[in-house]
């Protein structure tokens, strides 16, 4: 039984990421924060007939949402307008996270950190840059979610396979689609790879497959086009946060785990630099696999899906790379700053 | 992918296809409801409506990876209503607008009864035969309000038209398990009568803690009455409940689909044109209801209740009276 918060409870995607946390039986404590209307969110909560107990914090009591702590998600930030990209929102966005995990390092600094606050390629290195200068970094807590990828991946795949034309006994079931495809890589467009595991599945999109790609690289712009200034995808990404968090919750209650993807410190984790090695670039920290989990921590990388790759693939993780080292640095200098790069 | 609890709750053995729309699904209730309704592999086809945003609101829910198509409608585009009613079997609607502090749910009335009008009247024409679950505000009189423009247009079916009542179940599970110390997750109570104040009356005595102390219980059941007033002030002019309205509204359309898959024992309280007093001019009233293929099946009676719940009681018929009349003057004025 596990006490959680969210830290970002009243946003878009707080509010129902809470609600899923809220039916989860796993949860025995959930604090809500937010620097406003949090209190509020959680009364709402709290009259669902679940076993957990859920408080709101107001905006100065960020210390009573995290004490006792063992899994803070965070959904905080300004969503994308139409036209903005994810970097546009790192001026606000990067402030918000350093603060966030500041209080983190000092509150809960065992607990373990899923952020989901965009743009995750920066956000994740300057929690890791900040925990680092707090002395109180532990890599395998720090857990950039991505989940959403490997959702919209999943979603596309079939939606794309159904398209074409074979025998009409052939039913694809989103549901059950999970094996066969996967997200590496970072979490905003190019550098944003899906890994479609089945060749077959490949051959079958033929000219569909780059639209695919495509779509899931920028299925984010399509939300926030459809949302006209109304926002980015909330709903979804509350969906995939509960996704995620609720693996990191049944790890934790030592339930097996299948390797989930997340954007990790490769450099803090036990095989990473091997990964490092087989990514071809050992200045690359920060990367998206998927992962094992022990106690809900990250314990070691499963790099097996690098050995699979495609000659497309390939060349996509190369193009992410590129771009990666760009975000990673921007995020990294936000915390320690130009001079000592 | 989701707990396995969450799975069980929203799984079901048979798959008949559910084409499920909502009516305001761009609201506080209407996003999180869609959500939900989205996850649940009851329902094949989802169609979202609302005066602004359902579009959207349908392409983030699209990106799910569940097996339902969701579409958004609009108002603006030719047909847009219709488009999102045609043929459904389920219409939630949660559309409307929500209390602020001091404001009861009758308050809402003078917005909410033109609203419910219109959309009853397009759902008469567009779908007729779908079983309609009415959350918007206030309930006792919206759902008399829905009747007669049914009745109007020569296509009203009692067995398919419920106020959703869910979430004052809800809330009594809760807080009669706050107060005894017990797992919410186990306890139930039959909560009859209406959606609103001293309308709602939860029968305490029909529980395993009869032997509560009588300031304790009548603490719990004012609670219980008024949990919706708890929320607005704690949201201090940001509305009132959409969470866990939404969990409620979608724990009753899960059932409402059982019932009309043919599931044995679906029983729910409910807000029904209702038999059990209308010979004293009471047409709505909600207790436990038996779902079935053809919506409702069996309106259970409210069983043995104590002294104090039979003035409870009294008091609840009076103001039903009132609400019902009140929305059934509207709809029928020309």
């Amino acid at each position: 039984m596990v006490k959680v918060c969210v830290v970002g409870a009243s946003g878009g995607i707080g509010q129902p990421l809470s609600l899923l946390l809220k039916l989860n039986p796993y949860v025995s404590e959930l604090a809500l924060y937010d620097v406003r209307l949090a209190p509020g969110v959680a009364q709402d909560l709290s009259h669902i007939n679940t076993n957990s107990n859920v408080t709101g914090y107001s905006k100065d009591d960020i210390e009573g949402a995290l004490k006792g702590s063992q899994v803070v998600v965070i959904p905080a930030g300004v969503p994308r307008k139409p036209g903005m990209s994810r970097d546009d929102l790192f001026k606000i966005n990067a402030g918000i996270i350093k603060g966030i995990v500041t209080s983190i390092g000092e509150y809960a600094p065992n607990s373990r950190i899923l952020i989901i606050s965009n743009p995750v390629n920066s956000t994740v290195p300057i929690a890791v840059e900040q925990l680092k200068a707090m002395g109180k970094l532990q890599p395998g807590n720090v857990m950039g979610v991505t989940t959403l990828d490997i959702v919209r991946a999943e979603t596309f795949l079939v939606d794309y396979l159904a398209n074409v034309k074979k025998s009409p006994t052939r039913q694809y079931d989103k549901t059950a689609i999970s094996k066969e495809v996967t997200v590496i890589g970072g979490h905003s467009g190019k550098t944003i790879v899906p890994v479609v595991r089945n060749e077959l599945y490949i051959d079958s999109l033929q000219d569909q497959y780059a639209e695919f790609i495509h779509r899931v690289q920028f299925g984010g712009d399509e939300v926030v086009k459809a949302k006209d200034g109304a926002g980015s995808a909330t709903l979804s990404m509350a969906l995939a946060g509960y996704r995620f968090t609720e693996t990191i919750l049944r790890s934790i209650h030592r339930e097996a785990t299948t390797p989930i993807p997340t954007f990790v410190y490769l450099p803090g984790i036990s095989n990473g630099r091997q990964i490092q090695k087989k990514l071809r670039n050992e200045a690359l920290e920060y990367f998206s696999l998927p992962v094992r989990l022990v106690d809900g921590r990250v314990s070691a990388i499963d790099a097996s899906v690098l050995d699979h790759l495609s000659a497309k693939e390939q060349e996509m993780v190369h193009t992410a790379i590129q771009e990666l080292l760009g975000s990673i640095d921007k995020g990294k200098k936000f915390v320690i700053g130009s001079s000592k790069l | 992918m989701l707990s396995r609890v969450t799975r069980r709750a929203f799984s079901s053995t048979r798959i008949s296809p559910y084409k499920v729309t909502v009516l305001g699904a761009g609201g506080g209730i209407g996003q999180p409801l869609s959500l939900l309704l989205k996850l649940n592999h009851k329902v094949t086809d989802l169609r979202l409506y609302d005066l602004r945003g359902a579009k959207g609101v349908a392409t983030d829910i699209s990106h799910i990876p569940t097996n339902s198509v969701v579409k958004g409608f609009t108002p603006e585009e030719k047909d847009g209503l219709r488009n999102a009613l045609d043929s459904t079997d389920v219409v939630l609607i949660p559309a409307g607008v929500p209390r602020k502090p001091g404001m009861t749910r009758d308050d809402l009335f003078a917005i909410n009864a033109s609203i419910v009008r219109d959309l009853a009247s397009a759902t008469a024409e567009a779908a007729p035969n779908a079983a309609i679950l009415v959350i918007s505000n206030p309930v006792n009189s919206t759902v008399p309000i829905v009747a007669e423009v049914l009745k109007a247009k020569g296509v009203y079916n009692p067995k398919k038209l419920f106020g959703v009542t869910t979430l004052d179940s809800i809330r009594a599970s809760r807080f009669i398990s706050q107060v005894e110390n017990t797992d919410p997750t186990q306890e139930k109570v039959n909560v009859v009568g209406g959606h609103s104040g001293i309308t709602i009356i939860p029968l305490i005595s029909q529980t395993q803690h009869k032997g509560m102390p009588k300031d304790v219980k009548d603490a719990l059941i004012h609670r219980i009455q008024f949990g919706g007033d708890e929320v607005v002030q704690a949201k201090n002019g940001g509305g009132s409940a959409t969470l866990s309205m939404a969990q409620a509204g979608a724990k009753f359309a899960n059932a409402v689909m059982a019932g009309l898959d043919g599931e044995a024992d679906i029983i729910e309280a409910t807000y029904v044109d209702s038999p059990l007093y209308k010979s004293e001019g009471i047409e709505f009233f909600a207790s436990p209801v038996t779902l079935g293929p053809k919506g409702v099946e069996k309106i259970h009676p409210i069983g043995e209740i104590s002294s104090e719940e039979e003035e409870l009681l009294a008091k609840a018929k009076e103001t039903l009276k009132k609400n019902i009349e009140k929305g059934v003057v509207f709809a029928t004025k020309k």
